[in-house]
């Protein structure tokens, strides 16, 4: 093991260790700590300069009460929820069967449409923005959720394509050969033995692009506009001008907005984990 | 040795009927089916990703606002762009490009620093793995929420930095507000998801780490540096390579904090390449979706320099694999 197991230096070394952790992460999560500070401060704490010490009062519900029912928040949250699960069924579904097309079969380009699905997968946002921005204009698509749904389904599936073509070529390949000298149909193959296989997989990648999906804020700049269609992370912006210099709602409000992605991380954290660093071992 | 089997095995798959004629489909399947379950995703990537590429080249020799008509213009927006004849190159696409290096230069930075955080963070006592998820939390919050957060924390007056350097003597700085320190305080927040990001691929490369080399090694009284450059390192190159290619890309990426933190100010000093493509084609002045086409296949073109060297070592791995 590397470093040096702790438990085998000097007693002094361990104890260090034990008293530089917690230091070392209250450092880490500086920036986030001060803004949980913020947002459960009164008002009459920005005025009176007391910004960085304890809260005067604990007003945690009066301000997060406020997001809720005094804004566009649960509205932009909704529509972020009905943009990324529909997102991640349909990119995972997607992924799942070219991943099977291309990590079992043998055949003339497998290799090239796999790169071409790599490559996809990494070329910058803005050379696609003018010309889907006008696709989705033209199928009426623009500023409705399901255009936004459409667009990243087909972007993610570059990178989904990838984890779940790599995935499937390390599966027992016997299974499959046994299963067709079986008799058994090729899509019954992929249904009753190859998909049964793939659950982690599956779940992992479901987390992951939850995630970035919840998390994107360019494409939903450039495809949608106004409370009717925007998710949450375009959706702050109109609602950080609607609270201008309240530092404690507006931190209230970003906080919930980041919320349902760290409450999926922590949930399904080693799906998470499995999914991100899928590759970083051989 | 994989699929080689594939269709001989098909040929010795006992047929319960031997009169009965197959059906082009049957007979065909190990051919047919990859491509009939490609289909989807190859329609959804062709449409939405393959076919744009290609009408962004289209585009970026018009001159063309997004609603009219188009007019040829030919590589007048390059020349534009980069100057060519007598005129000055675009101040503004100098600025960004510039920018969009010291990102890649600085970003990488994320790297070592993942890896110190990984080594530090590899042992074993207690609450061990709380330690590890909060410290690789941050990856999970949104951009804009990072940048937000930091923003906050650079204030001048309200932020939580001013109040800690003002502890060591420093006077206030506003960050976010200096022409010649923005883009830096907002690569600072970039670095701050990324270095989490490359903990975990780190700290998931170490865990895989042949503690019989690493006791080998001991032996031999190779420690510290020593062993993390001869012995540990070269164990880490997946990881490497991984955390490598995620931050070239995140860094060429860069596009949500600088929206949120500075809009490209103070006086345009923080804009890069994907930033200033989206400015250009959506600005309130107009949209100029020619020129900005332009400055996203300078990017494209910057980006795939990039990819090329990433699918061909992916490649060799493929071939050292079979």
């Amino acid at each position: 093991m590397f470093p040096t197991p702790i438990e085998k230096r000097p007693r002094s070394a361990q104890v260090g260790y034990q008293a530089v952790l917690p230091l070392a992460l209250i450092l880490w999560l500086l920036p986030l700590i001060a803004v949980a500070n913020f947002s459960i401060k009164p008002e009459a704490d920005f005025v009176n300069g007391n910004y960085w010490g304890m809260p005067s009062s604990f007003e945690l519900f009066s301000n997060y009460g406020r997001v809720f029912f005094e804004s566009n928040m649960p509205r932009y949250l909704l529509n972020s929820l009905l943009i990324t699960i529909p997102t991640v069924i349909g990119a995972v579904a997607l992924s799942a069967m070219a991943g099977f097309a291309l990590g079992v079969y043998r055949f003339k380009g497998n290799l090239l449409i796999f790169f071409i699905f790599i490559a996809g997968n990494f070329v910058p946002f803005q050379i696609l923005m003018v010309p889907v921005r006008d696709l989705t204009i033209d199928l009426n698509l623009y500023d409705t959720k399901t255009g936004l749904i459409l667009f990243q389904i087909a972007f993610q599936t570059g990178f989904c394509t990838l984890f779940m073509r790599n995935f499937i070529r390390a599966l027992p390949y016997p299974l499959i050969e046994a299963a067709r000298v079986e008799g058994v149909a090729e899509w019954r193959i992929f249904w009753f033995v190859v998909l049964p296989l793939m659950k982690p997989a599956l779940a992992a990648l479901a987390v992951l692009i939850f995630t970035f999906i919840w998390n994107d804020y360019f494409w939903a700049v450039v495809l949608t506009q106004g409370p009717d269609a925007q998710p949450v992370t375009a959706g702050i912006t109109e609602f950080n001008s609607q609270f201008r210099a309240a530092y404690h709602l507006m931190s209230a409000g970003s906080i919930v907005a980041a919320l349902p992605p760290v409450a999926m991380f922590f949930m399904m954290q080693k799906h998470f984990i499995a999914g991100l660093t899928l590759g970083a071992v051989k | 040795m994989r699929n080689e089997g594939g269709l001989m095995t098909y040929a010795t798959v006992p047929d319960t009927d031997p009169q009965k004629p197959r059906g082009w489909y049957k007979r065909n399947e190990i051919a047919v089916t990859p491509f009939l379950f490609l289909a989807p995703a190859i329609l959804f990537f062709a449409v939405c990703v393959i076919i744009p590429i290609a009408q962004s080249f289209w585009i970026s020799f018009h001159e063309w606002d997004g609603l009219g008509e188009a007019e040829w213009v030919g590589t007048a927006n390059y020349e534009r762009l980069l100057g060519i004849g007598d005129q000055p190159m675009d101040r503004k696409f100098e600025t960004s490009l510039w920018n969009n290096i010291k990102w890649l230069v600085l970003y990488l930075l994320a790297i070592p620093a993942g890896l110190f955080i990984a080594i530090f963070l590899n042992q074993t006592v207690r609450g061990i793995r709380i330690y590890k998820s909060l410290f690789f939390f941050p990856f999970v919050i949104s951009q804009v929420v990072v940048g937000l957060v930091f923003s906050w924390f650079y204030l001048p007056r309200e932020g939580l930095l001013n109040a800690l350097i003002g502890l060591f003597g420093f006077g206030p700085v506003n960050i976010l507000g200096d022409p010649s320190l923005a883009t830096y305080g907002i690569i600072a927040a970039g670095l701050w998801p990324q270095t989490a990001y490359c903990m975990i691929l780190y700290l998931t490369g170490l865990n895989a780490v042949d503690p019989e080399q690493v006791e080998a090694a001991r032996l031999d009284g190779a420690k510290g540096w020593r062993m993390l450059w001869y012995v540990i390192l070269p164990q880490l190159r997946p990881a490497t390579f991984i955390a490598f290619v995620v931050t070239i890309i995140g860094a060429l990426r860069s596009f949500d904090l600088i929206s949120v933190m500075t809009n490209g100010g103070p006086f345009g000093s923080t804009r890069v390449l994907s930033f200033y493509m989206f400015e250009e084609s959506l600005s309130e002045f107009g949209f100029r979706m020619g020129y900005g086409a332009a400055i996203a296949v300078v990017l494209f073109f910057l980006m795939l320099g990039f990819i090329v060297y990433f699918l061909w070592s992916m490649y060799r791995d493929e071939q050292g694999a079979r």
